[in-house]
């Protein structure tokens, strides 16, 4: 009994080690720095900032740019994990890899990838005036960073709506048939309500890092639009600012707490595992 | 004559290469109550299936009325099912998932109330109304799935081990519920189960099936005094199956004895299955005259309404019997069978016949 007790504390020592160095210790860094000003007094300032009418517009902003990408991601993951249900395919799998499979290039370079597409002089604009078509020009805006964002974080959308459609048992969509429903009243009634908690995990595993991203809007936005995620970097880099990057973080932080606490819910905790 | 109502026709159906249904052709008439009967994995969730629409045949067609439904969507049919693990919603409580039906029919919400108020007492769960699926038993789950299936009034119902789940009382009871409700709705049930019992008691016509061949079709009591072959002898009741000759029409040979019989046409010399129901076989003194074989009793069991016994004779073949009179193990005994108890049928020939293989039989 004892032996055992110490074997899982020496397991389990890596995790707490890297937990305490990495989580908790930053954490607490950026609580300090948050609360107090330049000078070490303590201050709310910093959190008060927060609401300015300058953050709260880029904030709103993040907002409205990944609620907006989730839904579109919703919209796409639903066909995609019913054709992959219904689907008699053998290649099942290679389908789904094809969805995992980028997710194993780092991210960055795939924004670049785009970016060099999407660019004024950018490949696809070449291909388009080659054939007297006239360009697209979504660069350095809202779209393009929707597009990004909807790229990037597609599959972690379509991985959970896929799992939790896949449990359906085929007989329960086979009974709402049954009884005279079409299968559109079968996807609202029976398939969609089923496949909420994938859905929700979906929606969290989706949102809150495009709520956050820094890398997307810089790169495909191209500086003309800052989110939040955008302002509080430039708080910590570019003005060196710690203490209103700290208070801002922590605000953030906390709308995520609240966001995730609420939907806690509806989480589909296997289905959450999946990745 | 009540009027054919569904018809399949030569019927095909394999899945990864393994044929399930092999060439099968059966009608069902109106207002009959049929019922597929087989071991596990014969086949018969996958007939119900392609009569409900869930799956297509790979060959032949399914006729509704008249009417070629092979291709027809499962919501456009006539028919409504009662799956064999219920499928209800798990999203839904009990009202909302015997309601749904009729909602996608657009009935008003007072007659559905009504409905729903009727099935529930139909299938005794009044008042459950607002109770959620996962916290019902097996049992109430079934009856929630056939109550969601009826109130629709379907022509045809699709029942798959309808009545598994449940214990033997209310199973009884659900059994006189549903032979009720067919007769009052004027419903044609397709019934599947692997209870022979069951069978026997609830359907007009019961059709054996194994590996996906129809073994036999006919009337319960066809089925019992008259079965086609080993198989539907060994799967419907005890029987004692023993491989006889027949030497000339009316007389067989049976271990090395001569019994009479009621069955002629086979030729002579045949070589034949002899079944004997263990109720058939009487036990007599050992000397009498009626004795046709000789034996020693070797086990007994009180079952209630009678023993069950067993008699080994002479040859060493283990006799089934059934009798109210008990013979003690060790008791030396004569066996004798009335000629028309004695059911003569040929022996499996073709390759075709191999699904007969007894011996593939493990209920
Ligand atoms: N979708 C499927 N894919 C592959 N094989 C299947 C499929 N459905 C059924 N089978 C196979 O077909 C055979 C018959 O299955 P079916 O469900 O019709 O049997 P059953 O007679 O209903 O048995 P049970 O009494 O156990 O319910 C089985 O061997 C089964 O493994
Ligand atoms: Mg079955």
């Amino acid at each position: 009994m004892k032996n055992k007790k110490i074997i899982n504390k020496i397991l389990i020592a890596p995790y707490t080690i890297w937990m305490i160095g990495f989580i908790v210790i930053p954490l607490l860094f950026i609580i300090y720095y948050g609360f107090t000003t330049k000078r070490g007094d303590f201050t709310f300032n910093n959190v008060v900032d927060f609401f300015s009418l300058i953050h709260l517009k880029s904030f709103y902003l993040a907002i409205r740019l990944s609620l907006l990408s989730t839904i579109i991601c919703v919209v796409l993951s639903y066909p995609l994990a019913l054709i992959f249900r219904e689907g008699n395919f053998s290649k099942k799998s290679f389908i789904i890899y094809v969805f995992i499979l980028p997710m194993w290039m780092n991210s960055l370079l795939r924004i670049f990838a785009w970016l060099t597409l999407l660019e004024k002089k950018g490949v696809i604009n070449l291909i388009l005036s080659f054939f007297k078509l006239p360009n697209i020009n979504i660069i350095n805006t809202d779209a393009a960073i929707i597009f990004g964002m909807v790229y990037n974080f597609l599959p972690f959308m379509i991985l959970p709506i896929y799992n939790s459609v896949m449990k359906i048992d085929e007989n329960t969509i086979n009974a709402a048939l049954d009884l005279g429903a079409s299968k559109v009243t079968t996807f609202f009634k029976i398939i969609l309500p089923l496949s909420v908690p994938g859905m929700v995990s979906g929606i969290t595993m989706v949102f809150i890092p495009a709520l956050t991203t820094i890398v997307i809007s810089k790169i495909l936005g191209g500086g003309q639009v800052l989110l939040i995620g955008n302002v509080i970097e430039q708080e910590f880099i570019e003005s060196s600012n710690w203490h209103l990057g700290s208070g801002l973080s922590i605000i953030l932080i906390l709308f995520i707490f609240i966001t995730m606490a609420l939907t806690s819910k509806y989480y589909d905790k296997e289905g959450g595992n999946f990745l | 004559m009540a009027k054919k109502l569904i018809d399949l026709v030569n019927i095909s159906k394999s899945f990864d290469k393994d044929l399930i249904i092999d060439d099968l052709t059966l009608s069902i008439k109106e207002n009959s109550f049929v019922t597929l009967l087989g071991p596990s994995g014969c086949g018969k969730t996958t007939i119900l299936r392609i009569i409900g629409g869930f799956t297509s045949p790979d060959k032949g067609q399914v006729f509704f009325d008249g009417e070629d439904i092979t291709n027809l969507s499962p919501n456009k049919r006539q028919l409504n099912t009662v799956f064999q693990k219920y499928a209800l919603f798990p999203n839904m409580n009990v009202a909302d998932n015997i309601a749904f039906g009729l909602r996608v029919k657009k009935k008003s919400e007072s007659y559905i109330k009504d409905k729903i108020k009727y099935a529930l007492k139909l299938v005794n769960l009044d008042g459950y109304e607002n109770r959620q699926i996962d916290a019902l038993s097996g049992g109430q789950q079934q009856r929630i799935a056939i109550a969601r299936a009826i109130v629709n009034e379907p022509k045809v119902l699709l029942l798959d081990e309808p009545l598994g789940a449940l214990d033997l009382k209310l199973r009884q009871e659900m059994q006189y519920e549903l032979i009720r409700l067919k007769n009052e709705l004027g419903i044609t049930f397709i019934y599947v189960t692997h209870d022979q019992e069951e069978a026997l008691t609830m359907s007009d016509t019961i059709v054996v099936m194994n590996q996906g061949y129809i073994q036999q079709m006919g009337t319960p009591e066809e089925i019992y005094n008259e079965p086609e072959n080993a198989f539907v002898a060994t799967f419907i009741g005890d029987s004692n199956i023993l491989p006889g000759k027949m030497i000339e029409d009316y007389l067989v040979e049976i271990l090395g004895s001569k019994f009479k019989c009621i069955d002629s046409g086979f030729g002579k010399n045949k070589l034949v299955d002899v079944v004997i129901r263990p109720e058939d076989v009487e036990l007599v003194e050992k000397d009498s005259e009626k004795a046709i074989l000789k034996g020693v009793m070797t086990h007994s069991i009180f079952k209630g309404e009678m023993y069950e016994m067993e008699c080994k004779s002479n040859d060493g073949f283990e006799w089934l019997v059934h009798s109210t009179i008990l013979k003690e193990p060790g008791t030396e005994v004569g066996i004798y069978v009335e000629p028309k108890n004695i059911q003569i049928m040929n022996k499996p020939q073709s390759e075709d016949e191999k699904a007969l293989d007894v011996e593939e039989l493990d209920e």
